[in-house]
């Protein structure tokens, strides 16, 4: 495994990124103790640096020998900062969802560090591990397959007290679930029904509902709209926003409507096959993004408007995405970028700001891994 | 139909009026008998399409959408499905009362479709090439080799590149964007008059399914086919079609021209739609959001199907259904092409 690695290890893809104020807890209790403790609104409360995953891709029956990995994640990085929402979009296949994984320590990341509150969580182990997941909570895509169908709604949004029952003591767990219910807007009655008696919206509440239960701090939404209907979404996103207001969260959105990300997110990544291709706010990605591919991606949004069809400038992008198992040397969009040169098959681009826009009060002066970064408007959704 | 690279600039001449519709769908009833009992999934559709022309049919999941497409095409599941009543014409002839055999000779020649996964739609252990050559050896009784070469011709024409190499590959060894190709090619492989997508694009990535919706395009223009596209995506909707019906709960609730519609829906459930859409002037604030859920078509609501979660039902709403009647201006002229299944259209219209 070691040497498929060793040669990324140098690269430092985000050189611009803020310093990361580590912790050194010398105790278990110390370590719990700092990651109990407030974080100020607009202070990064997660930093990620150079996270890196791997999978293996093996030969053989007997003797497994690795002939190659699919380079899933490769040197991420990225802050959050507490009570904002960071939208992360991209492609399927480019990374975001294994990012999520990472984040939530379901996945062991090969290489690279994950900081919450200046501690890094991919080290850590026993009572302050537990104290972290407590803290990071999940919404996953398909409400249909995430809720075990043999449990009642109250067993479900319940279960998290089990581990924890510091939060709700035995027999006031029934009654923080009605509450759970009541706050994402399900009648507290249906707490004895099962899952396959509510509809997507409905079920979709549950796993907020239960993603609430620890009152964590950050809630990792990984589509938590895509498999809803039209008409039932905006009801969701509406309940993720007030929630946020009410119990002061910071949000991962991973999403891949462009729209609805814009809607909630206060800033905004774009990746690519394993890397953040752009990363900025809202306003900078979608009125000024500079890197190609961000351009491509807003530019091939259907726009709900029939009259901006004929006018507008569509980019095209040919081929599809290539093989994460085998990324193109360079730049990894070279092979779809219609400004793609010599220097893109060679030189990796970091992700900073462009120089040209570097020192210069613009929103385009935001950190985008491109060479030739440029300001190019696209209709804007 | 015998040459298999046409360039034509002009539209093909096509047999039949060039006016008249190439399908129309009359009165179409289609039930369900389920074990809770009989589900009406499509209650009373009307529409139609011309050569050349676009139809977006938008709708929710079970608003019966793809229930309609199902029995124009003539493979709805029955049982339990049924079509219990109405009419489908093609090309000015009822082919719900047309034996079996004959149908046959209708799908693929002059009707074909496009399905949302096509993973699943195409068969794992065929190559495609097979696959995409049955069309001819099925329904022009060709030679395999000339199929192969058809085939080859096809998966040209929609871009995949190195089609003759790629020939004999198996549906898992393309991508996602590249199979959605190869479904179209079959859809288009004998030129029929009419192709229904349904859902084209729903399962790709917007980049992909850009370049998806622009060969589609091109090749319905090339062809001067008629193309029913079943999506919930308003954008989609907005960039390809002429015309939208919008369905809910088995009805048209309205129909009208592409940019008439998102202009002044006629339809408290269009203007609820578009309304949801965030917004860029909206950021931060709260979303429009249509409240309630899609109705159970067990126990359809009485009266309009949309009344439970309409902002402006009134008593009417709750025991009257509002047929699908035209939609006139102010003055009383009535706007070509739009109609609305509600009490207070006029209303909804005009603010």
């Amino acid at each position: 495994m070691a040497e498929f690695d060793k040669k990324d290890d140098a690269v430092d893809a985000t050189p611009g990124i803020s310093e990361v104020d580590v912790v050194e807890a010398a105790t278990e209790t110390a370590a719990v103790a700092a990651i109990e403790a407030p974080v100020d609104r607009g202070e990064p409360i997660l930093q990620v640096r150079n996270l890196v995953k791997h999978f293996p891709l093996t030969q053989g029956i007997l003797f497994k020998k690795q002939i190659g990995a699919v380079r899933a994640v490769d040197g991420v990085s990225f802050d959050l900062h507490q009570g904002e929402t960071l939208g992360i979009v991209g492609e399927s296949g480019c990374g975001k969802s294994t990012v999520a994984k990472l984040l939530m320590l379901l996945e062991t990341a090969t290489s690279g560090e994950v900081f919450y509150k200046g501690q890094d969580i991919t080290k850590l182990s026993g009572r302050a591990l537990k104290a972290v997941r407590r803290n990071i909570q999940m919404v996953f895509q398909d409400p249909y397959t995430s809720l075990n169908p043999r449990m009642t709604v109250g067993d479900i949004i319940g279960e998290p007290f089990e581990i924890h029952p510091e939060v709700a003591p035995k027999g006031d767990r029934r009654r923080k679930v009605q509450e759970l219910l009541d706050v994402v807007g399900l009648n507290p009655e249906y707490i004895n029904r099962y899952p396959h008696q509510f509809s997507g919206g409905q079920r979709q509440r549950i796993g907020i509902a239960r993603g609430l239960a620890l009152q964590p701090e950050i809630i990792i939404c990984d589509e938590p709209v895509s498999a809803l209907d039209v008409s039932v979404q905006a009801q969701v996103i509406n309940l993720m926003a007030k929630l946020q207001d009410e119990f002061n969260l910071s949000y991962i959105f991973i999403a891949h409507d462009l729209s609805i990300v814009r809607h909630i997110s206060d800033r905004v990544g774009v990746m690519y096959l394993g890397r953040m291709a752009e990363i900025g706010s809202d306003e900078q990605i979608y009125e000024h993004p500079t890197h190609p591919y961000t351009q491509a991606l807003l530019s091939a949004v259907p726009v709900p408007d029939p009259e901006a069809r004929e006018g507008r400038e569509r980019i095209i992008l040919t081929g599809d995405v290539p093989s994460p198992a085998n990324p193109p040397s360079g730049c990894r969009f070279r092979t779809r970028c219609w400004k793609a040169e010599e220097r893109c098959s060679t030189e990796e681009p970091v992700l900073a700001i462009p120089t040209r826009f570097q020192g210069v009060n613009t929103p385009a002066a935001h950190e985008s891994a491109c060479h030739f970064a440029e300001e190019k408007a696209v209709l804007a959704i | 139909m015998t040459t298999s690279s046409i360039t034509a600039e002009v539209p093909r001449q096509r047999g039949g009026d060039a006016e008249a519709p190439v399908l129309e769908v009359r009165d179409l009833h289609v039930e369900f008998a389920t074990r809770e009992g009989v589900v009406k999934a499509v209650n009373g559709v009307n529409y139609s399409v011309s050569s050349g022309e676009t139809l977006a049919v938008l709708g929710e999941s079970g608003s019966g959408k793809s229930v309609t497409a199902q029995a124009i095409m003539g493979i709805l599941d029955s049982p339990p499905g049924r079509v219990s009543k109405g009419e489908i014409l093609f090309r000015g002839e009822d082919i719900l009362k047309l034996p079996e055999s004959e149908r046959r000779k209708l799908r693929g020649p002059k009707m074909a479709m496009i399905f949302q996964d096509a993973l699943s739609a195409l068969n794992p252990v065929y190559s495609v090439g097979n696959q995409l050559g049955e069309m001819f050896r099925v329904h022009q009784g060709m030679s395999k080799k000339d199929a192969k070469a058809k085939a080859i011709d096809l998966m040209e024409r929609v871009k995949i590149p190195a089609a003759r190499s790629r020939v004999n590959d198996y549906p898992h060894q393309f991508s996602g964007g590249m199979r959605q190709r190869i479904m179209i090619a079959m859809a288009l492989a004998l030129e029929p008059d009419l192709i229904i997508a349904d859902e084209p694009t729903t399962a790709l990535d917007v980049t992909v399914q850009a370049q998806v919706m622009d060969l589609l395009a091109d090749l319905q223009r090339e062809y001067n086919m008629g193309l029913i596209l079943i999506t919930h995506d308003l954008g989609v909707v907005a960039d390809v079609a002429d015309k939208i019906a919008v369905m809910y709960a088995g009805r048209i609730v309205e129909q009208a021209p592409v940019h008439e519609l998102y202009k002044r829906p006629a339809h408290p459930y269009t203007r609820g739609l578009l309304d949801s859409i965030p917004r860029l002037d909206q950021k931060g604030q709260e979303l429009y959001a249509i409240k309630g859920l899609p109705p159970n078509l067990l126990k359809a609501p009485s009266g309009c199907a949309f009344n439970p979660r309409c902002p402006k039902a009134q008593d009417i709403c709750r025991t009257e259904v509002p047929a699908l009647l035209p939609v006139t201006e102010r003055d009383g002229t009535e706007l070509a092409g739009r109609g609305s299944a509600c009490h207070f259209r006029e209303e909804q219209l005009h603010g």
